[in-house]
């Protein structure tokens, strides 16, 4: 049982990651907290691609004499996309929370839906 | 060079590369030419590949040359084929429309990135209809809702920012689901081409991974297209996004992330993986039904007409899932139909709304009264759309809710019948707020002066209204595309 | 920070080289491990770092706004036109085959370019978004 878990243990830190950011996400109110959380739960999954890529005693993908076994190169390109991606969506992340606390002059959750309520009397902006 | 053979390619390309030309440009009437005709050119391309795969079956595009499964293909079918056309036409009504509508609702000097988030939007939403590869299925996602968020947060109202902000967070949850879906799919089978993968994982699909890669792609799918309860992020999206976004995204986002759940669901694992041996008929069923009266009976209680159309997309959704639930050719056929049928209506209820707001100043209920009087043309354009909801005989949304009926009672249940009416009768109480308040009320004193909407925002509006009423009356289009389409991915039709 | 002698001296010995790591990064893609998205971001931490040494005004003295988004927009355009050459030369979209009589050199020849767009737009994105965030200090600043 002990060395199935070891055996494993690219998923389960996987999977510990991605509870942990998710968890952030879900429980704290701070914006750039929840940007935190994504960006964890992201690279958990950046994990779970390119660790099972890593073949024992492989080296690089590069054709050369002497060599034999390969890691498979497609999940790390898979995943530079990925990182990309990820990237561009902390990037926008970030800038919307400059734009909401120039707005709101908070980046409290409960504070900005508060702020929406109070002056609201039908919502015409 | 045979330019009729790469179309799939231009059909991505096209909107893709008038995205930095845009932004080189730097100009707000060269950046709308180009975008525009690219827009226009994409539609083109889309109707001639329909034309094609109804003439000759299913095109596939080796990218770079490389063979398929290897390389990434694109994949042009009857469903993929429909709903490029869906796409593509939308963003080319919806896009003359921008020019007179973000005039009004944008500074000046950022109409040029508007046009490049558009033009990338639009080559995302179509290039997770065209491709063949569940990676590039990812990618295109994220890069029509990269740029949906940009586009919704361009909105006028602060709170703009706050539904961009919480449609990121969501999105991106949804989005990370689906590469976990995929990646645990790519370590079963090692390929990532969606139809190899679907001959791999035949003999496999009881295998623990595979089922995990089913619930993984189902949550993220479910929360990009907004099924009940993962649709949070929806109403405040299109409320606060500006108009022509809001028509855009209303009616091409969640339809399109529809189409990646029947790709995912049917071409991949197989009908009897998902529907035989899982209670997935039952769960969709529950959760398509309680969106349709939720989310209806949510917007009842609406005091922003953007907002009670956007609650009111949710239970749209609910329709198009339920007709998944059947399992079922009428079932699908159903399916396909709305998704087509819905958005046009609702892409043009929301140009209308874009209208409203540019001549009465917003959208809430209470300003709109007297809407009738002061500007009539769209406030019986809202009302046909909002006939098109209920789905009265004669709007394109009765076609739909007919074949969902004719879909449960082939499957012998009744009291299914009784709760699409039921639905429909919940979608006549909300459109009834609008028609109370825009006929049955005197305009406010200072909005009695207000005219009818310019030509630039109403003949593209109009345009989406009439089609609703012509696919209403002419079926052959739409309903023969989703039949053709359901057959093709249950299997039991030519593809 | 501008006045710190130390820094300035570190930073103008320095700079030069992390941009010739770059291109090494750039070059050696072909055959080894590198290429564009590493290389853009390596040439966008060596403007950052005279960013922040000199002073952001002195950094869009020498990248301008407008030539950052020029980059962005040119190194997108790149790509696609590799595309668009493969489409010509009688090809499919992004066929590298036959960019060259050999397809071994084609493929040679289009990623080098395909790679030479993507560190062209991955350097602008990362340094408009560096001015961007850099350039929007808290109000009492403004």
């Amino acid at each position: 049982m002990l060395a199935h878990i070891w055996s494993h243990f690219d998923y389960w830190a996987m999977i510990f990651l991605a509870m942990a950011g998710l968890f952030i996400v879900i429980a704290r109110g701070n914006l750039i907290k929840k940007l935190v959380g994504l960006g964890i739960f992201q690279t958990s999954v950046y994990l779970l691609y390119v660790a099972p890529g890593k073949i024992v005693g492989g080296t690089a993908p590069i054709v050369a004499e002497g060599f034999r076994v390969y890691s498979n190169p497609l999940p790390h390109v898979l995943i530079l996309t990925a990182i990309v991606v990820g990237v561009a969506t902390l990037a926008l992340g970030l800038a919307l929370v400059v734009r909401i606390r120039e707005a709101y002059d908070s980046i409290e959750e409960d504070e900005i839906l508060r702020r929406d309520q109070a002056p609201d009397g039908g919502g015409e902006a | 060079m045979n330019l009729a053979a790469h179309l799939p390619a231009l059909q991505v390309v096209l909107p893709l590369a008038a995205a930095p030309l845009a932004v080189l440009l730097r100009g707000r009437g060269a950046a709308f030419m180009l975008v525009t005709l690219a827009a226009w050119a994409a539609f083109a391309v889309s109707i001639l590949l329909w034309l094609q795969v109804n003439a000759s079956g299913p095109i596939s595009y080796a990218l770079g040359s490389w063979a398929p499964p290897w390389g990434i293909e694109y994949r042009v079918d009857s469903l993929s084929a429909l709903l490029l056309m869906l796409v593509c036409g939308i963003a080319a009504v919806v896009l003359p429309y921008a020019r007179a509508s973000i005039e009004r609702e944008l500074r000046q000097d950022v109409h040029y990135l508007f046009y490049a988030m558009f033009a990338l939007c639009l080559a995302g939403l179509a290039g997770i209809a065209i491709t063949g590869d569940a990676f590039n299925l990812f990618v295109f996602l994220e890069i029509s809702s990269l740029s949906s968020y940009v586009l919704i947060a361009l909105g006028r109202d602060r709170r703009a920012l706050v539904a961009a902000y919480q449609y990121l967070i969501m999105g991106t949850i949804g989005a990370t689901f689906i590469v976990v879906g995929v990646g645990l799919l790519y370590l079963k089978t090692g390929t990532l081409n969606l139809a190899d993968m679907g001959v791999r994982l035949q003999e496999m699909t009881s295998h623990r991974p595979v089922l995990a890669a089913l619930a993984f792609l189902t949550v993220g799918i479910s929360l990009k297209l907004a099924l009940f309860p993962l649709h949070q992020w929806l109403p405040n999206a299109y409320a606060y996004a500006p108009s022509a976004v809001s028509a855009f995204l209303a009616a091409t986002a969640t339809k399109v992330s529809v189409y990646a759940l029947l790709r995912f669901y049917f071409s991949v694992f197989g009908e009897t993986a998902v529907f035989k041996r899982l209670p997935m008929e039952d769960l969709m069923l529950i959760l398509a039904l309680a969106g349709m009266f939720v989310a209806s009976a949510v917007a009842i209680f609406q005091h922003d007409l953007k907002r009670l159309f956007a609650y009111s997309s949710v239970a749209q959704v609910g329709y198009i899932v339920l007709g998944i639930s059947f399992d079922s050719v009428t079932g699908l056929t159903a399916t396909i139909a709305h998704l087509v049928n819905h958005a046009v209506t609702k892409g043009g209820l929301f140009l209308l709304l874009g209208a409203v707001m540019a001549g009465m100043g917003g959208t809430t209920l209470a300003r709109v009264h007297g809407i009738g009087r002061v500007m009539p043309l769209t406030a019986f354009g809202i009302v046909l759309c909002g006939l098109g909801l209920i789905g009265v005989p004669g709007t394109a949304g009765f076609v739909s809710k007919w074949y969902l009926i004719l879909a449960a009672l082939e499957k012998g249940q009744w009291w299914l019948v009784f709760l699409i009416v039921a639905s429909s009768l919940l979608a006549v109480a909300y459109v009834w707020r609008f028609v109370e308040a825009a006929y049955f009320h005197a305009p406010r004193a200072d909005l009695a002066a207000v005219r009818e909407a310019p030509a630039g925002l109403a003949i593209p509006a109009w345009t989406l209204v009439g089609a609703t009423i012509w696919f209403g009356l002419d079926t052959s289009v739409t309903v023969g595309s989703a039949a053709r389409a359901a057959a093709m991915l249950l299997g039991t039709g030519a593809p | 920070m501008t006045r710190d002698m130390v820094l300035r001296v570190v930073a103008k010995l320095l700079i030069p080289f992390i941009l010739l790591f770059a291109l090494y990064v750039q070059f050696h893609g072909d055959f080894g491990p590198g290429g564009g998205f590493q290389a853009g971001v390596i040439l966008a931490a060596a403007m950052v770092f005279y960013a922040v040494i000199f002073g952001l005004d002195n950094a869009r003295k020498v990248l301008p706004d407008r030539l950052v988004e020029t980059m962005v927009a040119a190194g997108v355009l790149l790509y696609l036109g590799v595309g668009a050459a493969g489409l010509l030369l009688g090809g499919n979209f992004l066929d590298y085959f036959v960019l060259a009589a050999d397809p071994v050199a084609g493929q040679h020849r289009g990623i080098f370019w395909i790679e030479l767009g993507v560190a062209i737009t991955v350097c602008g994105v990362m340094l408009k978004v560096f001015y961007l965030f850099a350039g929007r200090g808290p109000e009492e600043e403004q």
